[in-house]
This record gives C-alpha cells, sequence and structure tokens, in this order.
C-alpha cells in the first residue's frame, strides 16, 4: 500500500485508508483514482500531478 | 481522516507546539494585525449600530446605514488609510497559523451575526417603521449576510471539520450552501478559465455576470455532488448530499423564524439572502476579471499563478474581509490561515481595496474605463491573451480575431 501527496498542500492519500467520504474505500488503490480527481482540500493540484511518498 | 478533525489531545500538543514556536519568534517579530482582525465584527453588528443611530438621531433613512458603509464608508477608508504590504517573515508563519486566537476572531462573527438577524426580524414587525424603512434594514441585515459568505469562504477552506461545519452555519443566512462545494472543488481548480463561472470576463459587466455565475456555480455544485455521491453508489436526493443539508439549515432557520416572529418578515428574509449572496458575487466579479489561464500542450492548463488573480494592500478592506484581497497567495495555498497570507510582488494589483472597486463594478462604463485598460496593461496590450466575454469577442480582438485595443483603453491610455 502507498501513500501519494499533492505538492500544492501537502495531503497524503494513503491507499490503505483510502478517502471514503470521496467514494474511494479504504484499499482503493490511488490508480483507481480518476486522473481529474482534483485535491480534496485545496484543490490547486489534480491526482496525476501527486507525488508518491516513501 | 488523518488530516482532518485532531482530537482534542492533538489540539493540546498542537497549542503547546504554537506557544513554543511564538515564544521563540515573537522578540523579534510582532504582528501589527493582530487586534485590527477584531474589527471583522463591527459588520455583523449592523443591525443593533443602526438601530443605535435610528434612535439617537430620529431619522428614519438611517436604516439604509448597511450599504452606506460598505459602498460609501469603507472605500473612502481604504483611500485613508492607504496601503498595507508588509508580510510575516517565513519563520513566523507556523505559529501564526497554529495561534487560535485568529481562528476565534473568525467564530465569533457567527453569533454576533445570527443575534443580529433575531434583532433584524424583531424590527421588521414594529408598526413603527414603514415599509421603505425596513426595506432599508433588510438591505443593512444584507450586508451582514454577504459578509458573512466571506467569513464562511475563511472557515471553508480547512481540514477542521468544525470549521467546515462553522462555515454551512455562516452561509444559512444567505440561503448559499452550496458555495462551500463550488468554491473549493469546482472554482479553485478552473478558476481564471472559461468554463469557471465565477471567473469575469473581459468586457462581461457585473449585470451579465451575476446571473451566469449564479446558476453556473449551482449546476456546478450539484454536478461536483452528484459525481462524488455516484461513486458511493447513490443518487443525488439523500442526505449525504452535502448541497441539500445545507439548504436545509436556510429551510430551519427561515422555518424558524417565520414560526416565532411571524410571516411578514419572510419578504426581508429573501431580500437580504439575496443582497448578501449577490455582494459575494460582485467581489467573485472583480477578483479575476479578465484573467486566463493558458492552456498547455496536453490539454490541461496552466497551473494557477499569481498573474490569475487581482490583489490589494488596501489595509481597511484587508482587515474588513480577512486578508481575501491577498488573494494570488489564496489561490496558490488555499488552507493558509488568513493571517498569514502573503503580498506577492508580480501578483497584479487593483487601483484600490475591494470596497472601492465593488462602487465601480457596479456602475459598467466606469468599470471598463479602468479595468479594460488593467487587464490590456497586464497582457502588453494583446486582449487575445485575456478571457474574453464570447459576446464582445469583436470588439476586444476585431473581426478576423487579431487583437486591437477598444474605445475605452485609447483614450489617455
Amino acid at each position: 500500500m502507498s501513500v501519494f501527496r499533492c505538492p500544492a498542500c501537502g495531503y497524503e492519500y494513503d491507499e490503505e485508508r483510502g478517502h471514503p467520504r470521496e467514494g474511494f474505500p479504504p484499499g482503493t488503490a490511488f490508480a483507481e483514482i480518476p486522473d481529474d480527481w482534483a485535491c480534496p482540500d485545496c484543490g490547486v493540484r489534480d491526482k496525476v500531478d501527486f507525488e508518491a511518498v516513501e | 481522516m488523518h488530516m482532518s478533525a485532531a482530537p482534542a489531545a492533538a489540539n493540546e500538543t498542537e497549542d503547546r507546539a504554537a506557544a513554543e514556536l511564538r515564544a521563540a519568534a515573537e522578540p523579534r517579530w510582532r504582528d501589527p494585525k493582530r487586534h485590527a482582525w477584531l474589527l471583522g465584527l463591527v459588520v455583523p453588528t449592523l443591525p443593533f449600530l443602526t438601530w443605535g443611530i435610528v434612535e439617537a438621531t430620529g431619522i428614519g433613512a438611517f436604516w439604509f446605514f448597511g450599504p452606506v458603509l460598505v459602498f460609501g464608508i469603507f472605500p473612502l477608508l481604504d483611500l485613508a488609510i492607504g496601503m498595507d504590504a508588509r508580510n510575516p517573515p517565513d519563520e513566523v508563519i507556523k505559529w501564526l497559523e497554529r495561534d487560535r486566537y485568529y481562528r476565534w476572531c473568525t467564530y465569533a462573527y457567527i453569533p454576533v451575526q445570527y443575534a443580529g438577524l433575531v434583532f433584524a426580524c424583531w424590527l421588521f414587525t414594529r408598526p413603527q417603521l414603514s415599509t421603505v424603512e425596513k426595506v432599508g434594514l433588510a438591505l443593512t441585515v444584507g450586508m451582514v449576510s454577504g459578509v458573512a459568505i466571506n467569513t464562511a469562504h475563511e472557515l471553508g477552506h480547512k481540514r477542521d471539520s468544525l470549521e467546515r461545519w462553522l462555515s454551512r452555519i455562516a452561509l444559512a443566512q444567505s440561503g448559499y450552501g452550496h458555495f462551500f462545494i463550488e468554491h473549493n472543488r469546482g472554482h479553485h481548480v478552473k478558476v481564471a478559465t472559461p468554463e469557471d463561472p465565477a471567473s469575469a470576463r473581459l468586457g462581461e459587466s457585473f449585470y451579465a455576470f451575476l446571473p451566469r455565475t449564479v446558476a453556473g456555480s449551482l449546476r456546478s455544485a450539484w454536478a461536483l455532488e452528484r459525481t462524488r455521491l455516484a461513486r458511493l453508489e447513490s443518487g443525488p436526493w439523500t442526505w449525504r448530499n452535502d448541497i441539500l443539508t445545507a439548504w436545509a439549515m436556510t429551510v430551519a432557520l427561515f422555518g424558524a423564524l417565520v414560526a416565532v416572529v411571524g410571516v411578514e418578515v419572510l419578504p426581508y428574509l429573501v431580500i437580504q439572502a439575496v443582497v448578501g449572496f449577490s455582494l459575494l458575487e460582485v467581489v467573485n466579479y472583480l477578483e479575476h476579471y479578465g484573467l486566463l489561464r493558458r492552456r498547455r500542450e496536453d490539454g490541461r492548463y496552466e497551473r494557477t499563478r499569481p498573474e490569475h488573480s487581482w490583489n490589494s494592500n488596501s489595509a481597511a478592506s484587508n482587515v474588513l474581509l480577512y486578508h481575501l484581497q491577498r488573494h494570488s497567495d489564496h489561490h496558490a495555498n488555499p488552507v493558509r490561515r488568513y493571517q498569514a497570507l502573503r503580498h506577492v510582488e508580480e501578483a497584479p494589483q487593483l487601483p484600490t481595496g475591494y470596497a472601492g472597486m465593488i462602487v465601480l463594478a457596479l456602475t459598467p462604463p466606469a468599470w471598463r474605463r479602468v479595468m479594460d485598460r488593467k487587464v490590456l496593461a497586464h497582457y502588453g496590450g494583446d486582449a487575445s491573451l485575456a478571457n474574453v466575454h464570447p459576446p464582445k469577442r469583436r470588439r476586444y480582438l476585431g473581426a478576423e480575431g487579431t487583437p486591437r485595443r477598444p474605445a475605452g483603453a485609447e483614450a489617455g491610455a
């Protein structure tokens, strides 16, 4: 399970936790998230801009 | 939800960390605006203030004091007090953001706002007030309602779930609960593109912009929630829909006021709500007028940069609006708290504060004289780089789409 970080605000998408409110249950792989999904915290950067952590 | 809703223990640790950071930084720097932020509470006291002025003078025209303050006195204050471009040094930003005092300044707006609304509803039932005076009071309450959207804006950008709730409560008075969805997930993503209903276009008057942004923002908010709920395998008609719950707050609020005070307050509640959200939309109008992000070769828009928002360092409006005018830094760092927002040197600057620019926006010929010139200067005279209002393309770009300066920009340019 990996973590991906928004380069603008530091929000982290953790595959293990997912983001249930956004419709991504725990365990949702980052690859399954639509490319045009914007950072839920800042909206400045999109999924494709996120950087892998670790 | 590891990024939000810090539990109490974490809050204590955070407070301790903030105190330590502050102790280390404070000998070198003191926030000159620290106490000034409390002046943001002047606007929500308007119903009481207005009543006091009418009582003291016996002049009924003072029920219109709210719009007089916002459209008359605040622009003059901006001119009288002038600019303040000072930034907090980088090393204090952390404690400045963590210091809870600044949050309480914004939270405090909400109880004062609603105390004023209840007081105003009682006034609406007084037989001593004429209908015209009651309309004046409704406009005054509308100023509170509109500036409350600014407070909701500050709170709605935060990761803390309490602050997001407070944001929706502040929006209930204007019936604009969908704003905190559309603004964060729609406007911030699409800002300064033709796709954003809340980014005004070169040549578009405020009166053309208003219906476009009101309808477009509503559609966009609904589409965003529908998409999110579809991922949760749900239709939009559910209490999990944040727009419906936010609107339900308005229905409950107005319903309670009508039930307690009487149905005669309803027209005034509607007036203050429309005035409130129109005040927000006129600010939306001036924040990005004519500015355009370019499309990259891969079809995506370039990143939002400081040059895509209009800024002002006028001190009075900045204090009143929680640094909203440091708009470029806000778009670069939407989660950053207001007290830590910075003046950015390369950001385009408005000739005066948002308060004065609102008055200008309400008078389109004056607006075009001032702002079309600014937009064209910003793009080196090339209107094809601007976000041009499609019905006005010929005026700015000529018949063949070749850029030319509009009549308004030639005079004295």
